[in-house]
């Protein structure tokens, strides 16, 4: 039974996230007890202000940025590639998508697309020029995306001053670009009990989810980029050509990280300030990780970590540190990727024990 | 020491890996004084036993004597506490310490590091003429000396039972009897050498005694003064040997590929394909002999356009390949098995249909557009699987639960798909049991008669013998001879391999 259920590798990725959950949930409960609060009346005031429906909307929300954040870190890791700088490819996609979005008035409908498109292309470019640099001069990946992070924060401190980009928001010391007008925002949907709105580009997030799964696994584009995740050997002598998949991954990587800022920026903040989310690029590698780079997976991974991080809200109120959580997501993250490593070799020893008792061969 | 007990005895060995029964029912008594050689095809399980007897594996089942007491070897230091010693195939030197620094590394105790090891390694390598100079930086020595310092390295730590792994495969004729002589001292010293093998010839020249391991067990055991090099080989196959043969010529005078002093460089600017110049026709298979690592890795990478040719010209059927890529020259109809079919041919983890559209990915049947054509592929490798006869449960296992014959088939048998007009056959039957050996002869014999173009690099030289239309020699990345396969013999090919004749042989 056991082997039939770790015959599929989806099963094999659900048994880890489970096994990993319960022991982040044990790990939690332990530093809990130690620091003298109660878990379970903890996970209870956590659960329970997590399913009201403020809440639901705050997670849902939440979860969009981080699902198409941790997509954009997976198309890398598909094919080993390492893209930490999703963080900053967003960060500069959203900024300058809010300025065109501002500064050109367009008919509705062409001017989300327009805003949506400056910023896949801004995204995309941002990734690529470490892309570029990969091929042409062997500089790794890991190093270029971190410093170009830095870079985008030091172009967008630049950019985003009175005199360029941005212009003082009214009534406060805050600064950002000017407003997207309202036939470029995308209306947002109701939900039950609850006067928030989930961000109607949530949908983008589901759709981009349908994408990559699509290309990854159904495309010819798909199954070289799959091949040279496996073995970039087997795929250069199958014909791929490294550097150029290189270049489209990346480049294909930084577009969907562009669109991470979107749903918040078309249906909540309508410009870029500088308080912006900062830091979901690097939540998204930890997430891709969690949802072993498969789009159902990053699901279920982005709305747990969402889930997380609104429910922990109510701690302060208890005089528990909201940090409690951060134990949590590390604790699942570190475990998850230990217990996949074993759950998968003991389903692939498995597989071997039954092909070599299906063909009767005792001895090899 | 007593002489009458024999050195070591291995009695009802069984070890069990996941999935496959490694070894089992292995018996094995070795007479101390003498060279022992254990003889078996590639994957019959000689180097699973030899990490039992060095403490390397424990075995699910069995008892090992050594010197008449029985042995429980945890580990490589208890094997060595009861003077087993082993030397590996690849040798484990550090390049940039001298052979003294190498020799002591791990022994400190024995005797120091400075002038008492000193000391002792002279006398070693004096008492068995080892001709080992202690304080030589290992990058300077060739390979034999090499595999001198690791059999120095065993007898410092005190070793009276000597395992050597493959000892010759890296090795050129002269080498491999300078450590045949090497051997006949440590014998006459009254040590006893354990000698794994599978070159028939050499076996029978140095060994005392000879056990056969077959499909993991002992089959027989063989006296060298009575049986034949092909007695032995049979009685490792377990069956009468498949002979690599051609019939009638179907070698026609259209030509598929040639080559055009063709130049490749390594990173350092070494010419490792120098000014190579070939022609392969229509229903030829063209066979290159060499020693391993004389360009012939090289040559293939080339022609697939996976390495940059420096200068020259490669055509396909009158198309010049240069500055077309891998890809390109596939779709053009070269099909390419590779030598190493974990690295270069196979993704391991994907199930068999996937690895039906690796390198075919943009042809039919395993596309439709930009799309895979997951129905077409699978259903293509249903017919694989039957034609090519890959024993499998179904195209959905992966490819590393397949045994490695099957693993080839399937290659060869995706590689003969499409149509292709040239293939490039690396090894095509290394490490493969000898009915998927048969098999994988008679698809090239039969794709041959259809007008394919063959280009064969093969360490086997009776199947390169046997196989080959035309038969050319690379040596340091150069063709340096030509030979009639009709004629030669694999002594002749050998001697052209090292460079001792030079010219042709026809």
């Amino acid at each position: 039974m056991i082997a039939n259920l770790l015959a599929k590798s989806y099963a094999r990725t659900a048994v880890a996230a489970l096994v990993a959950l319960v022991f982040a949930i044990v790990v939690t409960s332990i530093v809990l007890s130690v620091s003298g609060f109660n878990p379970p009346s903890t996970f209870q005031a956590m659960f329970d202000f997590g399913k009201e429906p403020d809440s639901v909307v705050n997670t849902v929300n939440r979860a969009a940025a981080y699902y198409l954040s941790a997509l954009a870190v997976a198309i890398g890791f598909r094919m080993n590639l390492f893209n930490i700088g999703v963080d900053g490819q967003y960060r500069l996609a959203a900024m300058l998508a809010a300025a065109a979005g501002g500064a050109w008035a367009l008919p509705p409908g062409l001017r989300q697309v327009v805003i949506i498109l400056v910023a896949v292309v801004v995204g995309g470019a941002w990734a690529g020029i470490a892309a570029i640099l990969k091929v042409t001069r062997g500089v790794s990946e890991v190093i270029s995306t971190i410093m170009l992070n830095f870079i985008g924060t030091g172009v967008i401190a630049f950019l985003l001053s009175p005199n360029r980009l941005a212009a003082k928001v009214a009534g406060s010391n805050n600064i950002g670009t000017k407003p997207i007008g309202s036939s470029g925002r995308v209306p947002g949907i109701s939900y039950p009990g609850s006067d928030l709105k989930i961000y109607g580009l949530v949908l983008l997030a589901v759709l981009a989810g349908l994408g990559f799964w699509f290309v990854i696994n159904r495309t010819r584009f798909g199954f070289d980029l799959r091949a040279t995740g496996l073995s970039q050997s087997a795929a250069v002598a199958s014909g791929v050509d490294a550097k150029r998949m290189v270049v489209i991954a990346m480049v294909l990587s930084g577009a969907v990280a562009g669109l991470v800022g979107m749903p918040q920026l078309l249906g909540g903040s309508y410009s870029y300030s500088l308080d912006f989310p900062t830091g979901i690029g690097f939540t998204g590698i930890g997430i891709a990780l969690l949802g072993r780079n498969n789009p159902v997976g990053i699901a279920f991974a982005s709305l747990l970590w969402a889930f997380l991080d609104q429910s922990s809200q109510i701690l302060e109120f208890n005089d528990i540190p909201k940090e409690i959580v951060a134990i949590t997501q590390a604790a699942v993250l570190l475990s998850v990727v230990v217990v996949y490593e074993i759950v998968n070799r003991v389903g692939r020893r498995m597989d071997q024990r039954r092909v070599a008792a299906e063909l009767g061969e005792a001895a090899a | 020491m007593s002489t009458t007990e024999p050195a070591v005895e291995l009695h009802g060995i069984t070890k069990r890996f996941p999935g496959v029964v490694a070894n089992h029912d292995i018996d094995i008594t070795v007479a101390a004084g003498t060279v022992h050689a254990i003889v078996g095809e590639n994957g019959a399980g000689k180097s699973t036993l030899m990490k039992i007897l060095y403490g390397m594996q424990r075995p699910d089942e069995g008892t090992i004597k050594v010197n008449g007491e029985v042995a429980d070897l945890h580990s490589p230091s208890d094997a060595i506490a009861r003077g087993i010693g082993m030397v590996h195939q690849h040798f484990m030197l550090a390049d940039n310490l001298t052979v003294l620094e190498n020799v002591v590394l791990g022994a400190e105790r024995l005797h120091g590091i400075g002038g008492g090891a000193r000391r002792r390694i002279r006398e070693i390598s004096d008492q068995y003429g080892l001709g080992v100079e202690p304080d030589r930086l290992v990058e300077d020595l060739g390979v034999g000396a090499r595999q001198r310092v690791e059999i120095l390295k065993v007898l410092y730590r005190g070793a009276r039972i000597l395992i050597l792994d493959e000892p010759t495969a890296v090795l050129v004729p002269q080498e491999v009897d300078e450590l045949f002589a090497n051997l006949e001292d440590l014998k006459r010293e009254g040590l006893t050498v354990i000698f794994i093998s599978h070159k028939l010839d050499e076996v029978l020249k140095v060994a005392d005694a000879i056990t056969v391991i077959r499909r993991g067990t002992t089959v027989a055991s063989a006296d060298p003064k009575e049986v034949s090099a092909r007695q032995l080989a049979e009685l490792m196959v377990g069956s009468e040997l498949p002979v690599p043969e051609l019939r009638e010529s179907t070698v026609t005078d259209v030509p598929v590929l040639t080559m055009e002093n063709v130049t490749v460089r390594d990173a350092t600017g070494r010419a490792v394909v120098d000014g190579v110049s070939l022609t392969i026709h229509e229903g030829e298979i063209l066979g290159i002999a060499g020693v391993e690592g004389n360009g012939q890795a090289e040559l293939v990478e080339a022609i697939m356009g996976m390495l940059p040719a420096e200068s020259g010209v490669i055509r396909l059927g009158g198309e010049d390949l240069s500055g077309r890529s891998t890809r390109r020259r596939r779709e053009m109809g070269v099909g390419f098995i590779p030598e190493d079919r974990h690295r270069h041919g196979l993704l391991l983890e994907s199930p068999l249909w996937e690895n039906r559209v690796l390198g075919h990915q943009t042809r039919s049947p395993n596309v439709k557009g930009i799309l895979i054509d997951r129905a077409g592929a699978r259903r293509d490798t249903e017919r694989i699987v039957e034609e090519y006869d890959v024993r499998t449960p179904g195209i959905d296992v992966s490819a590393d639960s397949l045994s490695g014959g099957n693993q080839q088939k399937l290659i060869v048998g995706r590689e003969m798909s499409g149509n292709p007009k040239l293939l490039i056959a690396a090894h095509p039957t290394r490490g493969v049991d000898v009915g998927a050996q048969a098999a994988i002869w008679d698809h090239l014999r039969r794709a041959r008669a259809e007008g394919l173009a063959v280009l064969l690099i093969s360490a086997d030289l009776d199947e390169l013998i046997g196989m080959s239309d035309t038969l050319r020699v690379i040596l340091r990345g150069r063709l340096v001879g030509e030979a009639d396969p009709a004629t030669i013999t694999p002594d002749e090919l050998g001697s052209l391999m090292t460079g001792a004749a030079e010219g042709s042989v026809a």
